[in-house]
């Protein structure tokens, strides 16, 4: 059988333009209690790599530079 | 899979809220002992209290409470299942908790004399704290861990807890949910600290992590209790919260409750006498919402401004900060309208009813040298202060227990088996993703096991877990963190399957909605007055079994035992 992928919104979105992933920056990806988040190795910024988000807020809170925004998800809105 | 050794006194499991605090406390007991703290996801972030706690449930006050007051309580809100000697254990160290947090810089709300600001929200005594700036607790927990040098290793899931010749703790086993790396942690003794178990129901969203609890909180540490052989005491007592619909987040009654907010029909009108969460609060929750009087709602609309503001700082700032733009998006303010609420998805969750792996007044299992703390233990209504209270005693009775204990042989062809368990999805193309294993599972567990409980359905409901065990032994994961959830949907089904065993065992009804059982409806203290166990039989299947209740340490009458059962409002007392 082979695997599928369905598309869906992710509740997490950052601001590339304020990430700084580049200079080293991992908070959100640290703080996550589901561990959904990552660090593109290209763009060098960061990203929500699953969908899987208790809409909890610490990477938005901790984030030092107030580029990551969560939004609930839209099935539960 | 690189394989880790490691080698410590002390492994403290899940680092939420009792697990820093058993780390720190084990530590101070004796300096010299080697411990790890073990955290699936980052102690800085973890559990329940990720982002704060707006407020204790249960803090045993002088002044405002007695130890004994709270365990009767606590017995009569629990249809009088409880080892009173266990919750006595709790509320004798309450205040001293709340002293030592106060000193570490827990805000705690005052009056203006400078003492603590209690309110009622009990049915009989008055325990609830509020903590408006109580969103810094984990920061608190994390200044300490570092003052008491205990050792954290992040993001690596423990799987198991190995037991050696003699029947105690020798060993943790897991894996880097990064890496895959396996680790395997030679230790004298353990504390499992792993929360509720969150994950069990579906919430009724869909949105597989859009549940009541932190979704980390999936049962890990009560699948690995059982494998391990530990005892888990009235699982059938399921946890059911009232919450915020579609959001699934506490509304919260406890907080609003003394401004003047409370749970009201759709006609605006109050129909239980208390908000305090009980199974038979539920229970009348329940009947209103199936009734032409629902759906239910939090009522605040009838509130002064400057009241509401001081509710919105909480609620939207500590514990479920979301809430607010929850709220924002649906355009419900709670200055001019009622939040519509509902129940959630079943769990086991001390923290607010009394299902968990048994522990009695020390902290200690029926597993020699394993200790369990908080959410995922057996003592009843525990919330936030519970878990620290027993962290701390799990701490320090785990650290003397290692004094003078020399660590045995790990069974070498038991780290196999468990290195091999949990390489296979792993190594599998195309097999069954976890998220469809976890999700049939969940979306089963609501179909057959939320209450009202049937007989056939549950029957139905292990059929199909039977089928599904099977089926998850094709699961794939393409990456570490994939395996994470694969070895959480094994918890996740061990659980099913236990709250299905549980509650086909107890043949009765009782704790209101928590185990109401339609073939029989009527509380039966004559065969039932009594804990049940489940434990991991000979043959490998779950076995249960009745243990007595402790003799009573604080006396009930008759008109106390009675209390919470007479929550709906009279009609005569609705009218007026």
């Amino acid at each position: 059988m082979t695997i599928a992928i369905t598309p869906t919104q992710a509740p997490v979105a950052v601001d590339e333009d304020k990430c700084i992933a580049e200079k080293g920056c991992t908070v959100c990806v640290d703080v996550c209690p589901l561990d959904v988040l990552a660090i593109d190795l290209v763009k060098k910024k960061a990203f929500m790599q699953f969908d899987e988000c208790w809409y909890c807020l610490p990477c938005e809170t901790d984030c030092p530079t107030g580029a990551v925004q969560v939004s609930i998800p839209y099935l539960l809105r | 899979m690189k394989r880790i050794d490691l080698q410590y006194d002390l492994v403290v499991i899940g680092g939420g809220t009792g697990g820093p605090m058993a780390a720190v406390k084990a530590k101070e007991r004796n300096p010299q002992l080697k411990v790890l703290l073990v955290d699936k996801a980052n102690v800085k972030r973890s559990g329940a209290i990720s982002m704060g706690m707006d407020g204790l449930n249960n803090a045993v006050i002088p002044g405002h409470a007695t130890p004994e007051q709270y365990v009767k309580e606590i017995t009569v809100a629990n249809d009088g299942i409880v080892d009173q000697e266990a919750v006595m254990a709790y509320a004798a160290g309450s205040f001293d908790m709340i002293q030592e947090l106060d000193r570490w810089g827990v805000k705690f709300e005052k009056d203006e004399t400078g003492d603590y600001a209690v309110r009622k929200v009990h049915h009989l005594g008055s325990y609830v704290l509020p903590m408006p700036e109580g969103h810094h607790m984990k920061k608190i927990l994390y200044r300490q861990l570092k003052r008491g040098r205990v050792e954290v290793t992040n993001r690596v899931v423990v799987t198991r807890v190995l037991t050696g010749a003699d029947g105690a703790v020798n060993a943790v086993l897991g894996f880097d949910c990064r890496t895959a790396d396996f680790y395997v942690i030679r230790c004298k003794a353990a504390v499992i600290s792993t929360g509720a178990a969150g994950r069990i129901g579906l919430p009724a969203s869909g949105y597989l992590m859009g549940t009541y609890e932190n979704p980390t909180n999936c049962g890990d540490g009560h699948a690995m209790a059982y494998h391990a052989g530990a005892d888990l005491a009235n699982l059938e007592c399921f946890q059911i919260n009232p919450l915020i619909k579609d959001y699934n987040g506490p509304a919260c009654a406890y907080v609003t409750g003394p401004f003047g907010g409370f749970t009201a029909n759709s006609k605006g009108e109050r129909f239980i006498e208390c908000d305090y969460w009980s199974g038979q609060m539920m229970l009348e929750f329940h009947r209103e919402l199936q009734s032409g009087n629902g759906p239910v709602f939090l009522k605040l609309d009838h509130l002064a401004e400057e009241t509401i503001g001081e509710i919105e700082h909480i609620l939207h700032t500590n514990e479920r900060p979301s809430r607010g733009r929850f709220h924002e998006k649906r355009g419900n303010d709670y200055r001019s309208e009622m939040v519509e609420m509902h129940i959630s998805e079943i769990g086991f969750c001390s923290g607010h009813s009394a299902s968990g792996i048994h522990v009695n007044a020390r902290g200690e299992t029926s597993v020699k040298g394993l200790y369990a703390a908080g959410d995922c233990a057996s003592v009843p209504h525990n919330y936030m202060l519970g878990a620290f209270v027993y962290g701390r005693l799990c701490g320090e009775n785990a650290a003397e227990y290692c004094d003078g204990r020399n660590p045995l042989a790990v069974d070498e062809d038991a780290v196999e088996a468990e290195r091999a368990r949990i390489a296979a999805p792993l190594g599998r193309g195309d097999g069954l993703t976890p998220f469809q294993v976890e999700y049939k599972t969940r979306r089963l567990v609501n179909d057959y096991l939320q209450p009202p409980k049937i007989t056939r359905k549950y029957e139905i409901a292990l059929r199909r877990f039977d089928e599904i065990r099977e089926d998850a032994l094709q699961m794939s994961a393409a990456n570490p963190h994939e395996l994470m959830r694969a070895m959480e949907a094994h918890s996740i089904l061990d659980c099913a399957e236990m709250a299905a065993r549980a509650s086909l065992f107890r043949t009765e009804s009782r704790w209101g909605l928590y185990h109401h059982y339609v073939d029989f409806p009527e509380r039966n203290d004559a065969d039932w007055f009594c804990h049940s166990l489940l434990s991991k039989g000979a043959d490998g299947a779950m076995s249960l079994r009745k243990k007595a209740v402790e003799p009573y340490i604080v006396a009930i009458d008759e008109q106390e035992r009675t209390a919470y059962q007479r929550l709906r409002v009279a009609p005569s007392a609705a009218a007026a």
